[in-house]
């Protein structure tokens, strides 16, 4: 009896079956010959990158596990020291990474939730919106080193903006020495890194928001949903693929904001504000390259965990219905 | 009612906080650092560009502004070439080699620059590229061709197979169908693409601090950075410098803008 139905079924199975692939093959057109000289059109590309990109890189690895300074001839092998002493005997180094997680965290949340603001309020494409968005995006196309500098003069202890507004308006009790401050000044680093980056990532969002269907929200509203409800089920579902592309990149800004802070901070920068990427920098500028190479792949490999990290916890908060 | 309010209030507010810097460091650069701190908001007493001249002449950042003219003009034409090369074939060859060339290429997108900085600097060194201009143009182009080969490349895929295959029947060469079909038909990304390296390639900075010793060789953000230790508090030389640096990117913003926004945006898209 089993055999008997297992062999009916099998049969039908392998009827249908055959002509399904040569159906596919079939509906496909047959491609044209390929010109043999096509391969070598990416080939400039593919060599360029092969020799300045992807060798170094894997160099990095070798250099790594040595003690080489860059200069004499001669080094040695000294198999994971360089990264047992990032991890347990390199107290600007353990700094420099705890700055650029808090930095990061700051500015990720900070600007997320900024731009997806100024993106709700600019969704419409009505004349005053869109002049708006030019206003806002306009600081991205600056340089890094010219943002630094304007900030350098708003943050001003004695001089500057921020404390001449407050003065102003006769808030004195407010008034700081921001940068000077070294339990804030990270903190002040990421306002301007927010006021940077915020208008490009808000461009983002209202692509977002712009392919919502205005029916859910019309279908919501008459089901009675408030506001926040119709954010909850409606928006934040639906730029879903939004937040993950705004919250990658400023994961990669923040672990990148080199240029800022030695712009705001000078070379090298004060303890405060050294992050991973400048702590590379003067590893490397003090000549100990075999333990910068260390810290770089360190370096690498925290965007790696952090950008995965970051994937999974998103899935969570927008797998809802 | 109130919520349309607080949103005004909230445009307005952001708008002061973008604008008001912006236009104090352009009264500034026209001010001497008293004028400046005594009344940071009013409209410069000379428009006498003292403050540019010092910094165009004395500061030798006119040299600067040369060199990235110079880096930039040849950066940007080249990833652009290179690339669409490599994206045409990725586009037209497609199956397993098309993958596998265009994964290799845009696998560098992955790899921030300051993670292989120390084994660069070994390679440039031993080719005698540190220190000019020719190494600063060569490291642009290695560090963007991902990102130019994913625009360029991720557009040329979705133009029409058959034309690709109509032209190849005509007997047309790959040369001719790359140059006189693929690349006008690619227009709106390779402005895209154009802008967005025109912004990263003038900015640049880790390149030019790594590589570049002398002080004629510097490019501009170079300079600016220089500028920090030297004048710590003369801000309105800071301000003028700040505005000779933004000025190429500021003007092509203006008359350009909705290529930026398209540009900058599909370059944050690939992360």
């Amino acid at each position: 009896m089993s055999v008997n139905i297992g062999g009916t079924s099998s049969v039908a199975k392998a009827d249908k079956s055959p002509p399904t692939p040569s159906n596919r093959n079939g509906r496909r057109r047959s491609p044209t010959r390929i010109n043999p000289v096509l391969y070598l059109f990416p080939l400039p590309a593919v060599v360029l990158t092969m020799f300045f990109m992807v060798l170094p890189t894997l160099q990095a690895f070798q250099y790594a596990l040595t003690d080489w300074n860059g200069f004499s001839a001669a080094f040695n092998y000294v198999g994971l020291d360089n990264f047992v002493r990032a991890f347990t005997n390199d107290s600007l180094f353990a700094n420099a990474l705890t700055n650029n997680l808090k930095f990061m965290l700051v500015v990720v949340i900070a600007q997320t939730a900024f731009s997806l603001m100024l993106a709700l309020l600019l969704t419409k494409n009505s004349r005053s919106s869109v002049a708006l968005r030019a206003i806002f995006f306009f600081p991205t196309i600056l340089s890094s080193v010219s943002v630094a500098f304007i900030w350098k003069f708003i943050y001003d202890p004695n001089f500057g903006l921020a404390n001449s507004v407050l003065g102003g308006i006769g808030l004195e009790g407010l008034q700081g020495s921001y940068l000077g401050n070294d339990a804030q000044a990270l903190y002040w680093v990421a306002v301007t890194q927010v006021w940077f980056h915020a208008g490009q990532m808000m461009v983002v969002y209202v692509a977002g928001l712009q392919a919502i269907p205005r029916e859910l929200y019309e279908a919501a509203e008459m089901d009675g949903a408030n506001k926040w409800e119709r954010f909850k089920t409606i928006t934040w579902p639906f730029v879903a693929p939004a937040t993950a592309i705004v919250v990658a990149y400023t994961t990669i800004q923040s672990f990148k904001a080199f240029d800022l802070i030695l712009g705001i901070a000078g070379n090298p920068p004060k303890q405060s504000l050294d992050i991973l990427s400048t702590r590379i920098y003067s590893t490397f500028a003090n000549s100990d390259f075999g333990y910068a190479a260390a810290q770089s792949i360190i370096f690498m490999a925290m965007i790696a965990l952090v950008t995965w990290l970051q994937r999974r916890l998103l899935r969570l908060t927008t797998k809802g219905e | 009612m109130i919520g349309s309010i607080s949103r005004r209030g909230i445009l307005a507010i952001y708008t002061v906080i973008i604008l008001v810097p912006l236009t104090v460091v352009i009264f500034g650069s026209f001010k001497s650092t008293p004028e400046l701190f005594e009344g940071p908001f009013s409209f410069p007493q000379s428009l006498a560009p003292t403050n540019f001249a010092e910094v165009i002449s004395g500061q030798n950042m006119g040299k600067s502004f040369m060199n990235s003219v110079i880096v930039t003009l040849v950066s940007v034409p080249l990833t652009l070439f290179l690339a669409s090369l490599a994206g045409y074939a990725v586009a037209r060859i497609r199956g397993f080699w098309s993958a596998a060339i265009f994964g290799f290429l845009v696998l560098g997108m992955a790899i921030p620059a300051q993670a292989n900085m120390v084994p660069l600097y070994v390679l440039f060194g031993r080719l005698g590229l540190l220190d000019n201009l020719t190494g600063l143009i060569l490291a642009n182009v290695v560090s963007t061709l991902p990102i130019a080969v994913f625009i360029l490349g991720g557009f040329m895929r979705t133009l029409p197979q058959e034309l690709y295959e109509a032209s190849s029947i005509d007997g047309t060469g790959p040369w001719k169908t790359y140059s006189s079909i693929v690349m006008p038909l690619s227009t709106p990304s390779l402005a895209a693409a154009g802008i967005f390296l025109f912004v990263i390639h003038w900015n640049e900075l880790l390149y030019p601090l790594l590589f570049v010793r002398s002080p004629e060789n510097r490019t501009l953000p170079l300079a600016l950075l220089s500028f920090q230790g030297e004048f710590q508090t003369n801000y309105p030389l800071l301000f003028s410098g700040v505005i000779l640096a933004s000025l190429p990117v500021v003007l092509a913003y203006i008359f350009l803008q909705r290529y930026f926004v398209a540009g900058i945006t599909s370059g944050a898209t690939k992360g």
